[in-house]
């Protein structure tokens, strides 16, 4: 066997090639990322902290730390994603009159492909699981989810994801063909490179994790609820984190199969989606959607919960209409799965199915409406504090109602005939995306920080950033929704109409504003951390919280609560702070506690390999790691000791530093 | 839960006893959420063979592809394999540790049957040139019966595990618990088996 | 999904001359409204003037109707998400805990009030049963399927004059327009006559695009295999932008035409030009180019093989691939004998080399099924599936009848329509089913 027969066979399709050394930019941000990766590791390295962040962080099991490393994995990648966006902005601003901007085609396509998976799966999804695994177990008061090893595990796997997606920036490439990646564009004969591979194995490899994270949430509300908290009385976040749960895995695993078959499609060759021998490209477009709808409401229900207990705590109210709210989240959840066709309107199905599902469509702003009414009824009459996260909410409703409003717009077939596809549509679905969901999270992160880390925000920055982001936000898509009005699509690289250049001027600018907002968020981190004594709160209850979480210390300890709380009111915690509850001071007992595991780093990791080895089809090596992921988990099922008892004293003494604590701040 | 509520005090919030969740007390809503997981992988590709089901590009489609016979073969092995895991848990349940081991056994040893005799069934139609590739239909057969097979295989995977596990920590709970899981697993390939059966077969054979 | 159905289905919908459409009858998008837009939209179109928004002022009567469905959507969600924002902003003030005066006003815990909840549950309800009324009625009216039967307010379609068929081909990276009626062809430039109705049909050679000229009417999908239609008709002369509004690729952004409006004349003199053009499109030239390309300029072809439409739509312009038609009609049969198995060509057009020269890795090369007809049975069912689609599109429901209502003249007037309503509302008989049919005051 001479070499050009062995090197394939060793190496797959990798070759040199693959390197992007003829892209300037990607030389550029490569070498910025080595060295800062280099650096990174000499700096732990020097500072002997790998054993620590092992044993204390990659292989705990405690779903306080795996919620902040997901928070810390989104916030990564949402810097990776927003880069994306300038860029695109940069690009469409520039390429006018003949000119062919600093991006060609095959990069630009690479870009925007990018920033939506990223952005959706990468960023929204650890960010919102993130808040859910921190501060779930805690309002349920739980001392940890139902299936602490599989927490673990799924989080290995959304960052293994992430992995193979910034691996597809410096080797190889990405995929060309929008984030949902519709055959048979994406098809072997229309992508033939290694994009649409990243895109499948990222997606795969990730989507595991959340349909397992999704399970253990679901199991950990219905089966770990404090004594007392009957299902009307769960707090509204821990009612529409449920709900997101449930439709995690109910649409999951729809994402997954249809991926599999395009898998099948690209590696076999099999006929689901080939324009030939009987298959069908617009099943596949059905298909995704089925998940890609729902998937929707994931990102957006659970973030309506922070909102109903950001207006709830800062109005110093209980929630308007508790009621209402649990069953207009559930009638949101049922309908999302009815309405997937209103994203191709234009196929061509027939006016009486297409009127169907436009109904459909509309009828979700009824219980949404009837949300956003409760949140105004909720302030009304009340004493609004003008924090941070309740800033965020008023930013929120009042962009929120016009995203809603494009949104219902667009339900309208023969409205999205013509704006279909059109920056129209870009600009609803960010005025959502973002006035929705990540304003939701710039609230939840500003109310449950000092929950996690024992000290607030700065106030300062804090507005800092928001008054950057909330006009930068309408700066940047108020002209997208002008230019969708004047006929223009998305996706498109280069324009020949110049009296449009000024609108995507203006949005670029908008991105501009957008980004020193990110800058601010990142700065008010530090100097918040910098400032911490400052900032230090030791109640654990810096704002008159109502619900169990600001029950227990901030940061609460590894077992939550020392003694399991009874709750008999919705807002268990108000509830207990109105009957004048006194702390147990005596009374410890050992605490039951799961025991850290590196299997899920390391099933994670192998699985990591295995994707990458099959993009390349480097055959041995992904039946290697794939022998070895069943290795590694059968040997897990052998290890039968995964618990141990935090001892009497150790919470006696962790108690009783807080009893000082809090007496020291009434003194 | 609500019966207790009415008895505690307003002001009462921690209860002298500990609220104790049992060790592996979610593990059985765990699994049977997985199982609706898969259920949805299968429901998609069941939808999928639905709608590509009758495209064979002009190629060969189930009444000349199929033999009835042999598959009403490999779905008794699959049914026996549900009734002896059936037996297993009897034995279980009677903490007879080796009979619990044997019955696992036989229901393996049905488990290779059925697969081998789907080898087979493939290797044939793969030989004759009835590949996945030659139709939708064809394309969405496989992937659907082979889907099924792969959960087969590790069904197998698994059980040969836990005989494992059985037979060296004994019937634990820990154990229990995990043959009530694979339990649930087993049965449930075989009730989407009964489907493909009906559905990809049966039905084939009529259109 | 396949062509065939699509084809069916405005026969289908014909089958039901007598859809009524009640609340559309009543709700006529009509004047009233267009002033009301022009009064909300005053200070906007002031700031907007220097730019064109085609789709809310378009030249074609259909995109006109889809920009005014647009503009009474948005401007009914209005009636409730103004004062929505309108109380969010003033509750956030009134009640803000500095304020000394809302003090005494302070319940903590008051949470519920039935009334209350009923009015914000009903109020979006309401808007939204306006709303879905509106839905229902203007997409069945504005069904791209649907052949118009007005061309611009007050006018209704000339029975007598037959549709301009145009037959469109998304290629990688270029439209291709053939016009059966006048036997030509072009690539990258589109003309028709105005107030002359069009008929699109539609389909892909590769992957998916969208065929839209928002000047003229809405989107739909082009997609390969598949034949969709799209009914439109131009009211002002002039030169109009198209595009494809799906991402296909690399040449995805240059793949625009332009659109002509041309009064008939200009159109007769269009035609006669690209008659001159001289060349032939037939299947070899189609191959040609078929191949991706970016940024080509306007071809003109002077003819057109006739069954080439037909081939492209069944993905059999290659000589030896089977149609699609052929390969439904025997999969409707219950598909062949074993034989047929190996009955495919190792070499390469459509499922792999798309676009790079790389099949599924663990895939076959088998790229077609060979054809089983002899050339002359080709021909035979090509005659006639092109036989059957032109009865399905020449059926055309533009009759007067349901235009304007059993019994009535065309220049009914609104009036008049709504007392034979009002005399018998649960009429089962024609009735007239279209708000396009009131004349504009």
């Amino acid at each position: 066997m001479n070499a050009d027969q062995l090197i394939p066979l060793i190496f797959g399709r990798l070759t040199w090639e693959a390197l992007p050394l003829h892209e300037p930019i990607l030389v550029v941000t490569m070498s910025v990322v080595i060295l800062g990766g280099l650096a990174l590791f000499g700096a732990l390295t020097y500072f002997k902290m790998w054993g620590y962040l092992w044993k204390e962080w990659f292989t705990t099991v405690d779903h306080k730390k795996i919620g902040i490393m997901y928070m810390i994995l989104g916030l990564i990648m949402f810097v990776r994603g927003f880069a994306d966006a300038i860029m695109m902005r940069i690009q469409q601003a520039m390429a006018f009159g003949g000119s062919e901007g600093y991006l060609n085609a095959h990069h630009y396509d690479q870009i925007f492909t990018a920033h939506g998976v990223i952005m959706i799966f990468f960023v929204a999804m650890p960010l919102v699981t993130g808040i859910m695994n921190y501060v779930v177990p805690l309002q349920i008061g739980a001392r940890d989810v139902s299936f602490p090893f599989l927490n673990n595990f799924s989080f290995w796997m959304t960052t293994a994801g992430a992995l193979i997606v910034m691996a597809s920036l410096f080797v190889g490439e990405f995929a060309r063909t929008g984030w949902l990646a519709y055959p048979p564009l994406s098809g072997i004969g229309y992508s033939p490179g290694v994009g649409v591979d990243y895109y499948i194995w990222a997606l795969q490899i990730a989507g595991v994790g959340t349909t397992l994270s999704g399970i253990n949430l679901i199991a950990t509300i219905v089966k770990m609820r404090a004594p007392g908290m009957g299902m009307m009385k769960m707090p509204v976040f821990t009612w529409t984190s449920l709900c997101t749960n449930v439709l995690i895995v109910a649409s999951f695993p729809v994402l997954t199969a249809v991926l599999a078959l395009l898998t099948l499609d690209r590696y076999v060759g099999t006929n689901f989606f080939t324009n030939d021998f009987g298959g069908n490209p617009m099943m596949y477009v059905n298909l995704i959607w089925i998940w890609g709808h729902p998937e929707v409401y994931i990102l957006i229900l659970p973030l309506f919960g922070v909102f109903s207990e950001i207006a709830s705590t800062f109005s110093g109210k209980k929630l308007f209409g508790y009621t209402s709210m649990v069953y207009a989240t559930v009638v949101i959840t049922i309908l999302s799965y009815l309405v997937w066709l209103h994203h191709f309107f234009t196929m061509g199905s027939g006016a009486s199915v297409n009127s169907f599902f436009g109904i459909t469509t509309m009828i979700i702003s009824i219980p949404t409406g009837a949300k956003i009414f409760n949140w105004l009824f909720t302030m009304y009459r009340g004493r609004i504090r003008f924090e941070l996260p309740m800033m965020w909410l008023i930013a929120f409703m009042l962009t929120f109602v016009i995203g809603g409003m494009t949104g219902v717009l667009l339900a309208v077939p023969p409205a999205d005939f013509v704006l279909h596809n059109s920056l129209f549509l870009v600009a609803h679905f960010h005025n959502v995306i973002i006035g929705g969901v990540l304003f939701g999270l710039f609230a939840a992160i500003n109310f449950w920080w000092p929950k996690a880390f024992g000290f607030k925000l700065d106030k300062k920055w804090g507005l800092i950033s928001f008054w950057c982001w909330v006009p930068g936000f309408w700066l940047a898509f108020l002209p997208l929704y002008v230019l969708g009005l004047m006929g223009v699509t998305r996706r498109m690289r280069v324009f020949d109409d110049p009296s449009l250049q000024i609108w995507f001027v203006i949005a670029a600018i908008g991105a501009g504003v957008i980004a020193l907002g990110i800058a601010a968020m990142f700065i008010q981190f530090a100097v918040s951390i910098i400032n911490r004594d400052k900032l230090r709160d030791t109640t654990g209850d810096p704002w008159g919280g109502r619900t169990l979480e600001w029950a227990t210390s901030s940061p609460p300890p590894a077992y939550n609560f020392a003694a399991t709380p009874y709750v008999h009111d919705a807002d268990a915690w108000w509830d207990m702070k109105k009957q004048g509850y006194q702390r147990p001071l005596s009374g410890y007992k050992a605490i039951h506690m799961p025991s850290n595991t590196g299997a899920g780093i390391i099933i994670s990791g192998l699985c990591l390999v295995m994707g990458l080895a099959l993009i390349w089809y480097i055959w041995w090596l992904a039946a290697i790691s794939f022998i070895g992921v069943l290795a590694v988990s059968i040997g897990h099922t052998f290890n039968y000791k995964r618990d141990y008892y935090i001892p009497e004293d150790e919470v006696r003494a962790t108690e009783e530093a807080r009893t000082r604590a809090l007496a020291g701040t009434e003194a | 839960m609500s019966a207790t509520a009415t008895e505690i005090d307003r002001t009462v919030f921690h209860l002298e006893e500990e609220p104790h969740h049992e060790e592996g007390s979610s593990t059985m809503l765990g699994f049977w959420l997985y199982l609706m997981s898969d259920c949805l992988i299968f429901a998609m590709l069941f939808a999928v063979f639905g709608v590509l089901g009758g495209n064979y590009a002009a190629g060969p489609g189930p009444k000349e592809l199929f033999d009835l016979e042999l598959v009403a073969i490999n779905t008794a092995m699959l049914l026996f394999s549900s009734i002896t895991y059936g037996f297993a848990m009897l034995a279980m349940d009677r903490n007879n540790q080796r009979q619990t081991l044997v019955w696992l056994a036989v229901t393996g040893l049905f488990g290779l049957a059925f697969l081998g005799i789907e080898l087979y069934e493939f290797a044939h139609l793969i030989h004759e040139g009835a590949t996945p590739q030659r139709s939708a239909f064809l394309s969405a057969f496989f992937t659907l019966v082979g889907t099924h097979g792969l959960h087969v295989t590790f069904g197998i995977i698994w059980l040969v595990t836990l005989m494992v596990q059985v037979s060296m920590k004994g019937l634990i709970p820990a154990n229990k618990r995990r043959l009530m899981c694979l339990s649930m697993f087993w049965h449930f390939l075989d009730v989407i088996w009964i489907g493909v059966f009906t559905f990809v077969y049966l039905l084939g054979m009529l259109r | 999904m396949s062509f065939q159905n699509e084809a069916d289905y405005p026969a289908a919908y014909e089958r039901q001359p007598s859809r009524r459409l009640p609340f559309a009858r009543r709700f006529s998008i009509g004047s009233a409204l267009r002033r009301l837009r022009l009064l909300l939209l005053a200070p906007l179109v002031a700031l907007l003037s220097a730019c064109n928004l085609v789709v809310l002022n378009p030249a074609g009567d259909v995109a006109a109707q889809q920009g005014d469905l647009l503009m009474i959507s948005t401007l009914l969600m209005l009636i409730i998400i103004v004062p929505v924002m309108a109380l969010i902003v003033f509750f956030a003030w009134k009640y803000r805990a500095s304020n000394k005066e809302a003090e005494a006003e302070y319940q903590p815990d008051w949470d519920h009030s039935t009334s209350l909840e009923l009015v914000i549950w009903a109020a979006p309800l309401m808007i939204i049963i306006c709303l879905g009324a509106l839905t229902w009625a203007g997409t069945h009216l504005l069904d791209p399927y649907r052949p118009i039967d007005r061309i611009k307010p007050g006018q209704a379609v000339d029975e007598s004059v037959e549709p301009l068929q145009v037959n469109v081909v998304a290629l990688d990276w270029k439209w291709m327009f053939i016009y059966p009626q006048y036997g030509i062809a072009t690539v990258n430039e589109l003309a028709a006559p105005i107030d002359r109705p069009i008929r699109f049909h539609i389909t892909s050679s590769s992957v998916m695009n969208s065929f839209y000229i928002p000047a003229l009417a809405g989107q739909i999908y082009a997609m390969p295999g598949m034949e969709t239609k799209l009914h439109a008709v131009i009211n002002r002369p002039g030169e109009y932008e198209g595009f494809s509004a799906n991402y296909s690729g690399d040449g995805f952004s240059n793949m625009r035409f332009a659109f002509h409006g041309l009064d008939q004349a200009g159109f007769d003199q269009w035609v006669s030009g690209v008659r001159q053009g001289g060349q032939t499109l037939d299947r070899d030239q189609y191959l040609e180019l078929e191949k991706p390309s970016e940024k080509v300029p306007v071809l003109h072809f002077g003819a057109v093989d006739g069954a080439l439409w037909d081939a492209i739509l069944n993905m059999c312009v290659e000589p030896g691939k089977m149609c699609m038609g052929e390969m439904m009609a025997i999969d409707r049969q219950g598909g062949l004998s074993m034989a047929s198995v190996r009955n495919t060509m190792p070499l390469v057009y459509d499922k792999y080399a798309g676009r790079g020269k790389s099949p599924a890795y663990f895939g076959s090369n088998e790229s077609y099924v060979m054809t089983i007809c002899t050339p002359l049975q080709a021909e035979a069912a090509a005659a006639d599936r092109m036989r059957r689609a032109e009865l399905d599109t020449v059926a055309g429901p533009a009759s007067l009848e349901r235009l304007t209502g059993q019994g009535l003249s065309p220049k009914q007037t609104p009036m008049a329509s709504l007392t034979t309503l009002a005399r018998n509302p649960f009429a089962t008989g024609p009735v007239p089913t279209d708000i396009r049919s009131v004349p504009n005051a």
